[in-house]
């Protein structure tokens, strides 16, 4: 019976079949999506040097035509292939433990790692309301075009606006803790002697994104930026 | 010392199962885990009982025989060590530990605590190994080997097979199995030829065995008897890269009339 399985083995199972390769993939769509983040993150710090200036680089952004939808196309293929290929992995997993433990510990206690899947999800569906709210102005709240600060400082100062945005750029910064460490291993960037190096970097980098990110309600709430604005 | 137990007791694959409690008295803080089942067996045999099914070889840590979960754990709360070498003396009189099997789609229940491990078998079969003609032992040294090398391997083949990294991973996936096997091979200068089919063949042999995906979440490295690194996933992975780049590149040769 053991030789009948042997012999199906044929090492051209394609790359996306195989687990190894679906998580190199979703690990390269992770890179493209954290340096998006990341980019993001610092665009968005600009509001604090006032309104002309974010308003000035949402133009700039805005002017470059098909370089703006070419970014946005990227985006969209990486999220497109991180989501498919993560949940398939999911499924396979819940495939791969048909019977459950009764008591199971689980050692290290690795949350980040292991709560991916939910901040995930959680994520995405922000995403789609946060494009909703200030790219096309559609969810209902106050928005000018090209007016990101008014548009963001009115956004802000309703209480649940601000308390859903914190609440995803927590989990955003949750995801990346695990997930930059994470998509070096999958891709082989890993060493015993480099690791606690690239898991503080991950964490680093997750923790300052959040940070970064929490710092535009926080400066909204407390007055700290958007004063003219009525 | 007594010790309760709750055993998974499970005629056979067919059957269903569940928890059985036990009381085993006068247990010795110098038995070791498995000696204090033998003692239980032994009871249960003398009153007519079907005594618990374990598996079990070397009892001295090496052969990868013996492992199940002691309160959730693989191989129970020492690390670094397999359930025969886990002495009562880790345990307080008195304590409760629940007993189960391995659980993962590849590793099917044949009893009680015993499971069909020969998907490793199978992985194995599939790649992990050098083919050539051994003859007798070479001198040593005759191949040089850098030191580097030669502990990073010997580290990686310190690997038993037992299992208990599949049990422990939240996707029950082989990845650290099959990182040892394939670090212990590839890193040494005979493993070289077949480095990069043996990781094709191995890798494609897991996933076609049921075994789930890779998280990083470090559980295998912190339950494995013989401390295996997590860092050999990443090589791994590396080798897997590497091979699937490669390989497309020989298919095209192929199919163009180069190769």
């Amino acid at each position: 019976m053991s030789a009948a399985i042997i012999t199906k083995v044929d090492e051209r199972i394609a790359f996306y079949e195989v687990p190894a390769g679906k998580k190199a993939i979703v690990a390269v769509t992770g890179l493209v999506l954290i340096g998006y983040v990341v980019a993001h993150m610092l665009g968005n710090l600009q509001i604090f040097l006032g309104r002309e200036r974010i308003n000035a680089y949402a133009e700039l952004l805005h002017s470059s035509g098909p370089l703006l939808w070419a970014a946005r196309l990227v985006l969209l293929v990486a999220v497109g292939l991180h989501i498919v290929f993560t949940v398939q992995l999911w499924l396979a997993k819940r495939r791969a433990r048909p019977v459950r433990y009764l008591k199971k510990v689980d050692v290290p206690s690795a949350y980040a790692a292991r709560t991916m899947i939910l901040s995930g999800p959680l994520i995405a569906a922000f995403v789609i309301f946060h494009v909703l709210h200030l790219t096309t102005g559609q969810a209902g709240l106050p928005f000018e075009p090209l007016n990101v600060y008014d548009n963001v400082v009115r956004g802000f100062r309703i209480w649940y606006v601000s308390l859903a945005y914190m609440v995803a750029v927590s989990l955003v910064g949750v995801h990346v803790w695990h997930g930059l460490w994470s998509m070096l291993h999958t891709l082989g960037l890993d060493d015993e002697r480099y690791r606690p190096t690239l898991e503080r970097i991950s964490h680093a980098v997750g923790l300052l994104t959040a940070l970064g990110y929490l710092s535009i309600p926080v400066a909204v709430l407390t007055g700290l930026i958007g004063g003219g604005v009525n | 010392m007594r010790i309760i137990l709750h055993v998974w007791r499970q005629k056979n694959a067919s059957e269903p199962g569940r928890m059985v409690r036990y009381e085993v008295n006068n247990v010795n803080p110098h038995m070791s885990f498995l000696e204090m089942l033998d003692v239980l067996n032994e009871e249960l045999v003398q009153q007519g009982e079907d005594p618990i099914a374990f598996d079990h070889d070397c009892r001295e840590g090496i052969c990868g025989m013996c492992g199940f979960m002691i309160n959730g754990r693989a191989h129970g709360p020492e690390p670094g060590t397999t359930v025969c070498q886990l002495h009562m003396r880790h345990f307080r009189d008195g304590d409760e530990l629940w007993l189960e099997p391995f659980r993962a789609r590849a590793f099917p229940l044949i009893r009680d605590l015993v499971v069909n491990r020969s998907a490793f078998d199978r992985l194995i079969a599939a790649g992990g190994y050098i083919s050539v003609n051994a003859g007798s032992a070479p001198d040593a040294n005759a191949i040089p080997v850098p030191k580097q090398a030669a502990e990073k391997a010997m580290d990686a083949a310190a690997c038993i097979g037992c299992g208990a990294c599949v049990a422990q991973c939240p996707n029950a996936s082989a990845a650290l199995f099959l990182g040892a096997k394939i670090s212990h091979l590839g890193l040494l200068p005979q493993g070289q030829p077949e480095r990069y089919q043996r990781v094709l063949k191995m890798v494609s042999q897991a996933a076609l065995e049921g075994f789930g995906h890779c998280t990083n979440a470090g559980e295998c490295e912190a339950v494995c008897p013989k401390r295996i690194k997590l860092e050999v996933i990443a090589r791994m992975n590396r080798d897997y890269l590497v091979a699937a780049v490669k390989h497309l590149g020989v298919k095209e040769a192929v199919e163009a009339g180069v190769g």
